[in-house]
């Protein structure tokens, strides 16, 4: 149990950290991204590819150090993020909606099948995880293992530090800049604000952090494929964000810890209460809880569902 | 081979054309990406299914319409699929979308919603039908020989020629009927068109309607041609946002053309590289457009 927990609040602290990058996106630049999974993949293969020991069957065989590829894994999102938004952020608010669904899809696509890349539909096993070292179970008689507290550790403060840089950004120039764009971008233009570049930081701030997400989360698990990067966790991401209430980053830190325990506990009871024939519909009455729950808080609370200002 | 790919793109573009449409009505009268388009195809598809299925439990089997791969039965599903996506394009109006434009919520919040309803819907498939994809008919059925070695299918030609037919439909109703000119206004100029007397809600439910009955189409067209499966509306999605934005937005021809030649390209480009890459044609197409052309291909000058 004690085994489970570690685990459980290391995934839902990987993932508050790209709910803080869709919350800089959308709460704060109000910017629609309908395509999150994409650049968490892109963080989690660039780290994967990296760091991976060298194979006959792949292309790259760098073997770097997880601190560096880590760092390199931000920096791909980063362009990738640059290319989408550079398309679609002169034009209308919903075509950065369109091209970030595209972007994910295609990457997608493109794991599956860039085998000498990606590992193709198997993905990629064997990642070197950090701390690996620390095998010597503490906090017997549960058995947890130093690797899993020590990357437990890491990724805490990982989260404390991007919640303190987040802070200290919006309240700085720049921030301000930001709200007073969603109160009135003409004004901000005519003060000589360029809004466009604005948009861009912000979107691509974002998108670094749902990349350094995913390169954690290849980092604990030691292993990736397409199957951990399925459009669902798009959704997932956008639910953790609305129901802790968008623009307060403690609410997307919350927000993620409640959907996530609501999402583990569902899928355990799927799994041990229906018969296998009808796990897969179990498993659709999920996916439709998370759309309600996005829908709906529009219409009834959108504010938030904890109640959280708008920023 | 060209040849042949040539004609594929051509017989499956005309399916894209008829959501491209909706989509481009969505994207210029009610002024939003609906995310969910792509659903109503799959709705479509399904309730036609949903017929399908019905007959054949209740009958002995029918004998096909030659050369066609379907009986009697398929009509009567097409007729019962319109009926049915119209009824949820109005009933989400009604329950979600009527709420954020009363409250005057900015597009991106509809965008939102629209994202929101297309996991709901999709789900509700999977919930009712399962994951696995369905063809319409299991019967074989003969493929026409034309010159040049095209192989091509009788309900491939009988798809292609309804399309063509309804497309003239629509152009007769947008062009000639006070609804259709309606339409076209408040696609224009909301404002304007409020002041000149027209009725901006009724518009918008008429909106939803003529997009639904195409996506129905669409959505049958793709279940005779190809097979229906839960996915199909996210898997359309990127093909027709890209043609209603290639096309130039609100603009009718402007989304057949842009459809044409997304099917073309993705088959004429499979000819040079892995065919499990030609999803992500559209998306390429997409990109190229908003950096060289964000108005569409066939934009005037002043648009550019």
């Amino acid at each position: 149990m004690l085994s489970y927990s570690v685990f459980f609040i290391t995934v839902a602290a990987i993932l508050a950290i790209a709910t803080l990058g869709l919350n800089l996106q959308w709460g704060v630049s109000g910017q629609f991204n309908a395509g999150v999974v994409g650049f968490i993949a892109v963080g989690g293969y660039t780290l994967a590819v990296l760091t991976i020991p060298a194979s006959q069957q792949l292309w790259v065989r760098l073997e770097w150090p997880f601190a560096l590829a880590l760092l390199a894994s931000l920096a791909v999102t980063a362009a990738v993020a640059l290319l989408v938004g550079l398309a679609t952020l002169r034009l209308r608010s919903d075509y950065l909606a369109i091209a970030t669904f595209g972007i994910a899809s295609s990457i997608q696509l493109l794991a599956n099948n860039l085998e000498k890349l990606t590992g193709g539909s198997r993905g990629l096993i064997g990642i070197p995880r950090p701390f690996a070292q620390l095998t010597e179970t503490i906090g017997t008689p549960f058995g947890v293992q130093g690797f899993a507290w020590a990357y437990l550790a890491m990724v805490l403060l990982i989260l404390a530090l991007v919640c303190a840089a987040l802070q200290a950004l919006l309240h700085s120039p720049w921030g301000r800049v930001q709200r007073a764009l969603r109160e009135d971008e003409e004004v901000c233009a005519a003060l000589g604000k360029n809004v466009v570049r604005f948009r861009l930081t912000a979107f691509i701030l974002g998108a670094m952090l749902m990349g350094l997400s995913g390169a954690l989360y290849v980092g604990f698990v030691g292993a990736t494929s397409p199957s951990d990067f399925m459009p669902i966790l798009t959704f997932q991401i956008w639910a953790m964000l609305i129901v802790g209430g968008s623009g307060s980053n403690g609410g997307a830190i919350l927000g993620s810890f409640v959907i996530w325990g609501l999402w583990t506990l569902s899928g355990a009871l799927i799994v041990s209460v229906l018969p296998p024939q009808y796990q897969a519909q179990g498993g659709a009455v999920q996916s439709i809880l998370v759309g309600l729950v996005l829908v709906l808080t529009l219409l009834l609370r959108p504010s938030g569902l904890l109640g959280a200002r708008r920023g | 081979m060209i040849l042949q790919a040539l004609l594929d793109g051509l017989l499956s573009g005309a399916i894209v054309a008829l959501g491209a449409i909706g989509v481009s009505f969505s994207l210029a009268i009610l002024r939003f990406a609906n995310f969910s388009h792509g659903d109503l195809l799959a709705i479509g598809g399904y309730a036609a299914l949903f017929v399908l299925l019905l007959l054949a439990a209740s009958q002995s089997a029918v004998i096909p319409l030659e050369p066609f791969s379907f009986g009697w039965r398929l009509p009567v599903a097409l007729l019962f699929a319109l009926i049915a996506t119209v009824c949820v394009a109005l009933l989400l109006d009604r329950l979600v979308y009527r709420h954020l434009r009363a409250r005057g919520a900015d597009p991106l919040t509809l965008v939102f919603a629209s994202f929101g309803l297309a996991l709901v819907l999709r789900n509700l498939l999977v919930l009712l039908f399962g994951h696995d994809p369905y063809n319409y008919s299991s019967d074989i059925q003969m493929a026409l020989r034309l010159p040049g070695g095209v192989l091509v299918m009788p309900d491939q030609v009988l798809v292609f020629a309804l399309t063509l037919l309804v497309l003239a439909l629509l152009w007769f109703f947008l062009q000639r009927t006070r609804y259709g000119i309606a339409m076209r206004s408040v696609a224009e100029n909301p404002p304007l068109a409020s002041l000149a007397g027209i009725d901006i809600g009724a518009t918008v439910r008429l909106t939803w309607i003529v997009s639904a009955l195409l996506a129905a189409l669409a959505g049958v067209f793709y279940g005779v041609t190809v097979q229906v499966r839960p996915e199909m509306g996210s898997n359309l999605l990127l093909p027709l946002f890209t043609a209603a934005i290639l096309g130039g937005v609100g603009r009718v021809g402007g989304a057949v053309l842009g459809a044409l030649l997304i099917s073309l390209s993705e088959n004429l480009v499979t000819l040079v590289i892995p065919n499990m890459y030609k999803p992500m044609i559209p998306f390429v197409l997409l990109l190229l457009v908003l950096y060289v052309r964000p108005a569409g291909l066939f934009a005037s000058p002043a648009q550019r």
